[in-house]
């Protein structure tokens, strides 16, 4: 029998949760979908994280395209429908294509709605060029890319999204206005008082300038925009507008085609277009009973039953609409909302709290002693309860104070074993208890991997807390620990202990050898840690496979946004000499080098070096390389020390070159930066490196490990304090050696020390207290011995092609000259 | 049908990158022999994709380690997706047809 051909416009939340709810009941079709946008599916409530910078893109994605080639979907991606031909059966896409079906879904969603402002447009090309809208990855992916070149923004809509916008802008330019035409923000959602509330919070307690009552009439600037001016003369200055005044169901394409369109499509209770057996309509572009809804909950409801029908499993199935209640945090804020904002008849009972100092707003609403309405802000603590009440229509406490507070006794978690199944746990994505329940039952025993497999918690993640609760219950008691966050890599499934074990009982001594024996399948991703750590295993006895390793260790230098590389010749503990900087100076010349530029490590960096040019390069310097590419020891900072400052009262220059004499090069689970510092004053920055080292009075050396100061900031915990210059030396290969074979990989020592604890530590390193220092002393004494100078490497390249060019032809961003 | 050069030009499971007709098409030689070409560019922002690692299924490209399938061109995450052409072995000598 030929499988009937179902074919989805849109490729949104709504198309792709459909098509999913068709498959999980066993819907046999042939299935096309249509997406404008040239993605797979993502989660679009989620790309205000992703304008905050708390979420990386990669991480809303709901189903990558593997999904649709796993379910044998035909997806084309960035091709949007013109038209629909009812009488033929067959759907028009942009791309000149023409596609028969026999059941069509329409899930086309919503854009974004521009109010018509002067100046939002120019004549011919689209949007002004600093204006934007706020809907799609591509739209936030723009805005973050100009934001973060200018200064000042204005956010009009103050709606959940103008807020979410405005919050997320914060992170990528310094000032943030937002403006609102109505009253009070989110007036949908909240009455004047909640509204008035939570602008409070948002303006104190994050910096935005609320302007309320504000009608832009005008965007200012011809080329670049200049700033906006309201209806009352106002200007308010700024060079990015973005638009979060609403959205607008797209029905054009419904409208064109001949269905019913009215605010939305026209859809009856089986989510069927008005009139029409085999077209069906889901999500924000649907009209249901008069309402159209822009939230995600009502959409899971319409994507079930619209499955139940067009697959048969129910065909009794009926949509009645949905009770809408929103909880979440907007920009930070707690908000939770349903039903009506205040009371409208006489006899409706009002309770109403307020303690605006907290930025605290609380309303019920009862009829009839029913719940219509609730109002939280800045405290959430009882939404769970209240949506619960208002949705199923539960009885009411006597002590109606008990719906707003919880009074007496501590604050009862509820029991996750008292949850019926059908709880919905995640509302961001529409996943009940039973079905957390079912997937840990399925087999999978861990809190991150059921998140991944149900989606729980992957929204607005509120409800990871109890997300987990549920997978502990579920498990009897505590959920398995995810031991794939204790992998050294991703790709060879053991902990670094066992694949270290490992690795020397079967003698593997190459990259693709561990693949092959322990880890099944070559992994892109996983190549550059495995050689790292086989090359401290083995030493001289690791077989150096070339494409596990990164391009850096390549070509030993560091690749740069435009695909050149940096060259920063060995300067120990940042000391030189004029005859060195003469030559430096003269290389730089001779090659027209765009940027010389001295280093956070105090050394020389010359960058915007062409990979082919690199052998000449270090040819002519003579200099050893400075390592700065690698994940390996790099430098040793140093102050003037004893010699010179009259402060100083160790040597400190020539400790530190001593040291990185001796522990050049040396590769390990990540950077390692070092001082020394001449006192306590720390010029050179000793308490916030990997391993810093600070001359005290009395001939004494301090040494700290564990320290950071990039975007992470820690100052290092003491190991210890020493007498002799000799001893620094030795801890620190000790120290160095521990944190080799212990570390994971790309864990830095301000992650790896207080991980394992600086008391164990020191009782390895310092006092010998496992009887392993001499181990560890000799094994860092072969790495030491190992040494060789990677920029020697340069009369022949070591493969073919290693300096070759991979440089596309197309103009890219460059370094900029400088005279 | 286009001669790139070689086999040999590429170290197993490396890439290298080749002008055809003012395109930068990025061949890679994976480590069962077989290879593979797409375009050189990466659509992120531009980092050179051959100097990117690879395994049997994706490169990674080495900027922001972003990664594409090397059969179909597809993003593995997120991104645009990227030109695949048809790329074979023959004699020794890689064989690039457009």
């Amino acid at each position: 029998m030929i499988k009937q051909r179902l074919v989805v416009i849109g490729n949104g939340m709504a198309g792709a949760r459909t098509v999913e709810e068709i498959l999980a009941r066993g819907g046999d079709f042939d299935i096309t979908m249509f997406g404008d946008e040239p993605y797979g599916n993502y989660n679009r409530i989620m790309l205000s994280n992703v304008l905050a910078g708390v979420e990386d893109e990669s991480g809303i994605f709901l189903n990558d395209l593997n999904w649709y080639a796993d379910n044998g979907i035909t997806l084309h991606a960035g091709v949007r429908v013109d038209r629909i031909d009812r009488r033929r059966r067959t759907v028009h896409g942009s791309d000149g294509s023409e596609t028969a079906y026999d059941k069509l879904v329409i899930a086309t969603g919503s854009s974004a709605f521009v109010p018509p402002i002067k100046g939002a447009h120019v004549p011919g090309r689209g949007y002004h060029q600093g204006v934007f809208v706020f809907r799609t990855l591509d739209d936030t992916r723009a805005m973050i890319r100009y934001a973060r070149e200018h200064e000042r923004a204005v956010v009009i809509g103050g709606g959940l999204l103008g807020l979410e916008a405005a919050r997320g802008l914060q992170n990528h330019l310094g000032h943030v206005t937002l403006v609102h035409a109505m009253g009070h923000l989110m007036n949908t959602q909240l009455n004047e008082r909640a509204g008035r509330t939570l602008q409070a919070t948002i303006e104190q307690k994050l910096g935005i300038d609320v302007v309320v009552d504000g009608m832009t009439t005008e965007i200012l600037g011809k080329h670049a925009v200049t700033g906006v001016k309201l209806a009352d003369r106002r200007v308010i200055d700024c060079d990015v507008v973005v638009m979060a005044a609403g959205i607008r169901p797209n029905s054009q394409l419904a409208a064109d085609s001949g269905l019913v369109v009215e605010r939305g499509v026209v859809v009856d209770d089986q989510m069927r277009a008005a009139g029409e057996d085999d077209i069906y309509v889901v999500g924000e572009c649907a009209q249901h009973r008069g309402e159209v809804y822009g939230l995600v909950a009502p959409l899971w409801d319409q994507a079930k039953v619209l499955a139940d029908h067009v697959t048969g499993a129910n065909a009794a199935a009926a949509y009645e609409g949905s009770q809408v209640s929103t909880k979440l945090k907007v920009a930070g804020v707690d908000v939770a909302a349903m039903g009506l904002q205040s009371p409208e008849h006489e006899d409706d009972e009002l309770l109403e709290f307020a303690e605006p100092k907290r930025g605290v707003y609380k309303n019920v609403i009862i009829r009839d002693d029913r719940l219509v309405g609730a109002t939280l802000v800045g405290d959430n603590s009882k939404a769970l309860a209240l949506i619960k009440a208002f949705e199923k229509g539960l009885p009411l406490p006597e002590d109606r104070a008990a719906l707003l507070f919880d009074l007496g006794g501590p604050a009862a978690e509820e029991s996750v074993a008292d949850m019926p199944d059908d709880e919905q746990v995640c509302n961001c994505n529409g996943v009940s208890k039973g079905a957390l329940r079912s997937c840990v039952d399925a087999g999978c025993k861990t809190v991150s991997g059921v998140m991944d497999k149900t989606r729980a918690g992957k929204g607005c993640g509120t409800c990871k807390p109890l997300v987990q609760r549920i997978v502990d219950w579920a498990n009897g008691g505590e959920a398995e620990e995810d031991s794939a966050a204790s992998y050294y890599v991703p790709g060879v499934p053991m902990p670094k202990p066992e694949l270290m074990d490992a690795i020397r009982l079967y003698e593997l001594r190459s990259v693709s050898s561990v693949f092959a024996k322990l880890g099944g399948e070559e992994d892109a991703k996983s190549k550059m840690g495995l050689a790292s750590l086989l090359k401290m295993i083995w030493g001289a006895e690791y077989v150096d496979e070339r494409d596990a390793r990164f391009i850096n260790d390549r070509v030993h230098a560091n690749i740069q946004r435009d695909g050149t590389f940096s060259v920063v010749p060995q300067m120990k503990g940042g000391v030189t000499t004029p005859a060195n900087l003469r030559r430096i100076a003269e290389v730089a010349e001779r090659h027209g080098v765009p940027m010389v530029k001295l280093t956070g490590g105090q050394r020389i960096d010359l960058l915007g070096i062409p990979k082919e040019k690199l052998p000449q390069i270090w040819a002519e310097l003579d200099m050893p390389s400075g390592y700065a590419y690698a994940k390996s020891f790099r430098t040793v900072k140093t102050c003037v020390g004893s010699d010179f400052c009259r402060f100083g009262v160790g040597d400190s220059t020539a400790l530190g070159i001593a040291i990185e004499e001796r522990y050049q090069g040396i590769e390990g689970p990540g950077k390692m930066k070092l001082a020394v510092t001449g006192c306590p004053r720390n010029c050179a920055e000793a308490y916030v490196k990997d391993l810093g080292v600070v001359a005290i009075d009395g001939g004494k050396w301090e040494i700290y490990v564990g320290g950071a100061a990039g975007a992470h900031v820690r100052k290092g915990d003491l190991l210890a304090t020493v007498g002799s210059a000799d001893e620094v030396i030795t801890l620190t290969g000790r120290f160095l050696q521990y944190y080799r074979e212990n570390g994971n990989w790309l864990e830095r020592t301000y992650a790896w020390v207080p991980r394992v604890g600086i008391e164990k530590i020191r009782a390895v390193v310092v006092d010998d207290a496992e009887g392993i220092a001499a181990d560890l002393d000799a094994r860092m004494a072969a790495a030491v011995g190992a040494y060789k100078d990677p920029w020697k490497e340069r009369a022949e390249p070591a493969t073919p092609g290693q300096f070759r060019t991979s440089l596309p032809l197309t103009v890219l961003p460059q370094v900029p000259v400088r005279a | 049908m286009r001669t790139l050069g070689s086999v040999g030009d590429i170290p197993l499971g490396e890439g290298r990158t080749f002008a055809v007709d003012g395109e930068m098409i990025a061949v890679f030689r994976l480590r069962d022999g077989s290879v593979r070409a797409l375009s050189a560019v990466c659509p992120h922002q531009g980092g050179p994709l051959a100097d990117g690692q690879i395994d049997m299924k994706q490169v990674v490209c080495p900027l922001h380690l972003y990664s594409w399938d090397l059969a179909t061109g597809c993003s593995l995450s997120g991104q645009e997706a990227v030109s695949v052409y048809p790329v074979r072995v023959d004699n020794d000598q890689l064989i690039l047809e457009m």
